[in-house]
């Protein structure tokens, strides 16, 4: 048992009346590798961001690290879903990184020695040292999806929260990105959600199902090396041969 | 041209030119890469109410644009950021109140307004020693405040819900860009008129864009290519006796084609080029 990272008490959200998130109870402690999988629309993406302290909850208790989630912020690194940007940017792969630093560095100040030494060392941990002078709409999905990472982990955060992280990887180098988290999984706390359920793969070590309600399953349900059985999130399930699979039960 | 320039309107001209090309090198980097080039028009286009005001309470009307256009900066900003009129829509109507705004303000004045004409397509030919000042002094707010917060409009261009996430104050950081192009149209207006300031805030930084990848160098890139715009656009426009706020533009409007059609030609003959994802890594491919 770690230390509790993220603690949500009946959490609320609405978008316009509509309700997003309904009564969502979430513990992740810091030895935690959490696979949270639902549909598109099932509040996903939302639920990161009261983690993150971006959407604040209608009803409901947020605790981040202890304390309210704005207050523990840098302490969180974030993977947005969207790598959604002109590919034309000006701006290279060394650029993209060191912006995670910038609630470090201060207004008005360039970037510190100590800066570019996490930066430098956030690249090695992804393997993409060596591109780093590359402009970033340059390199493919998967090139792309590490500089992300690279950049949230220069702050040295005790919770990566990821959203998405495989939707632009291709199929080829997905063990690849896993054994990274895997690797990263040492150092901090990891959520990831996903609404494909191979995304979430045998490195998870918890697994929740959300569809504006949580269901949360522990670590007991697995069963690897089957490829079919009842899933009750209505979740469409692709498998491809000797892909390891957790299938949970009727719930 | 040269000899031109013994005149002091000529070298006053020019040296508008380049002070115009300072700030819209710079300001039209973040415009083209932020993708703020409406509201840059919206912003310049509601400056016309400030020349209006200018005229009727007897002030600069410069002044009164640089006070119309930071003030619909930050009306612009706030109206689209915190309320749930879409962008576009909120843009299109202060731009046109703007511009309904000047019309009524120059009716009501007393008297003829003489270079009405001059504030909307620029006549770079008749700008005073005063306004070469006022164009430095703002230059230098614009210089100052982009080198001093340099990191954080890179991060503010590229991805703001990062920069919220690690503790950029992105909406301030908006707002101060917005002020800037601001500035930038104020610069502007002498030089090209409220309607074709956008020309100079998009196509230098657009050619420079073809040019580099990176962001910085893009700024020197566009400087440059605006003063040339400017320096030639005026010797054109002198040489044939044309508009010299129109002739500069037609100048960087060529200069844009030119440079889509050897980028153009640099594509279909360097393959690398067409798979950009290969970058310059797998050239022994060849």
């Amino acid at each position: 048992m770690g230390r509790e990272v993220v603690r949500l008490e009946d959490v609320w959200v609405r978008y316009d009346g509509v309700p997003v998130l309904e009564g969502v109870d979430l513990t992740v402690e810091d030895d935690d590798f959490l696979g949270i999988i639902g549909p598109n629309g099932g509040g996903k993406t939302t639920l990161l961001k009261v983690i993150l302290g971006l959407v604040r909850p209608a009803r409901g208790k947020v605790w981040v690290m202890g304390k309210p989630p704005r207050m523990s912020r840098h302490e969180v690194g974030y993977v947005s879903q969207h790598s959604l940007f002109d590919p034309d940017f000006p701006a290279s792969v060394w650029d993209v990184v060191l912006m995670g630093r910038l609630g470090r560095a201060g207004l008005f100040k360039p970037y510190s020695r100590t800066d570019k030494q996490k930066a430098e060392d956030a690249l090695k941990t992804v393997g993409m040292l060596d591109h780093r002078e590359r402009q970033i709409g340059r390199l493919s999905g998967g090139e792309q999806q590490r500089v992300f990472i690279a950049r949230a982990l220069v702050t040295e955060p005790k919770l990566m929260l990821l959203d998405e992280p495989t939707a632009s990887v291709d199929p080829a180098m997905q063990t690849e990105f896993y054994e990274l988290l895997e690797n990263l999984k040492q150092r901090m706390a990891i959520v990831l959600v996903s609404h494909d359920i191979s995304a979430v793969s045998v490195y998870v070590s918890k697994i929740a199902c959300l569809n504006h309600q949580l269901f949360y399953h522990g670590s007991e349900e697995i069963a690897p090396e089957v490829l079919e059985a009842t899933y009750k999130c209505p979740v469409q399930m692709i498998a491809h041969g000797t892909v390891p699979h957790r299938v949970l039960k009727e719930h | 041209m040269l000899d031109a320039l013994q005149y002091d309107f000529m070298r006053n001209a020019v040296a508008a030119g380049v002070l115009a090309a300072v700030a819209c090198g710079i300001i039209g980097v973040y415009v083209v890469v932020k993708r703020v080039v409406f509201i840059s028009g919206g912003i310049a286009h509601a400056s016309f109410g400030g020349v209006g005001l200018g005229y009727l309470v007897g002030l600069s009307p410069i002044l009164g644009a640089a006070l119309f256009s930071l003030a619909s900066a930050l009306g612009m900003g706030l109206v689209t950021r915190r309320t749930r009129l879409p962008e576009d829509t909120a843009i299109g109507i202060m731009w046109a109140i703007g511009m309904a705004m000047g019309i009524i303000f120059i009716g009501l004045a007393p008297g003829y307004v003489p270079d009405l004409f001059s504030y909307l397509f620029g006549n770079i030919l008749t700008v005073p020693f005063s306004d070469l000042v006022l164009m430095i002094a703002l230059d230098a707010v614009i210089v100052v405040t982009v080198v001093l917060l340099y990191k954080e409009f890179l991060a503010l261009s590229f991805d703001e819900e990062f920069g919220a996430v690690v503790g950029v104050p992105v909406e301030r950081l908006y707002l101060l860009l917005l002020c800037l192009i601001a500035l930038t149209v104020v610069v502007l207006i002498r030089v090209v008129g409220i309607i074709l300031v956008i020309a100079l805030l998009t196509i230098p930084a657009a050619v420079a864009r073809q040019l580099t990848h990176d962001m910085k160098k893009m700024m020197v890139l566009a400087t440059v290519l605006g003063a040339l715009f400017a320096f030639f656009g005026l010797w054109l426009s002198y040489e044939f006796d044309v508009a010299s706020g129109a002739t500069i533009i037609l100048l960087g409007g060529a200069a844009m084609l030119a440079s889509f059609g050897f980028s153009g030609l640099r594509r279909v003959s360097g393959r690398e080029a067409i798979v950009p994802a290969d970058g310059g890594q797998r050239q022994d491919r060849r």
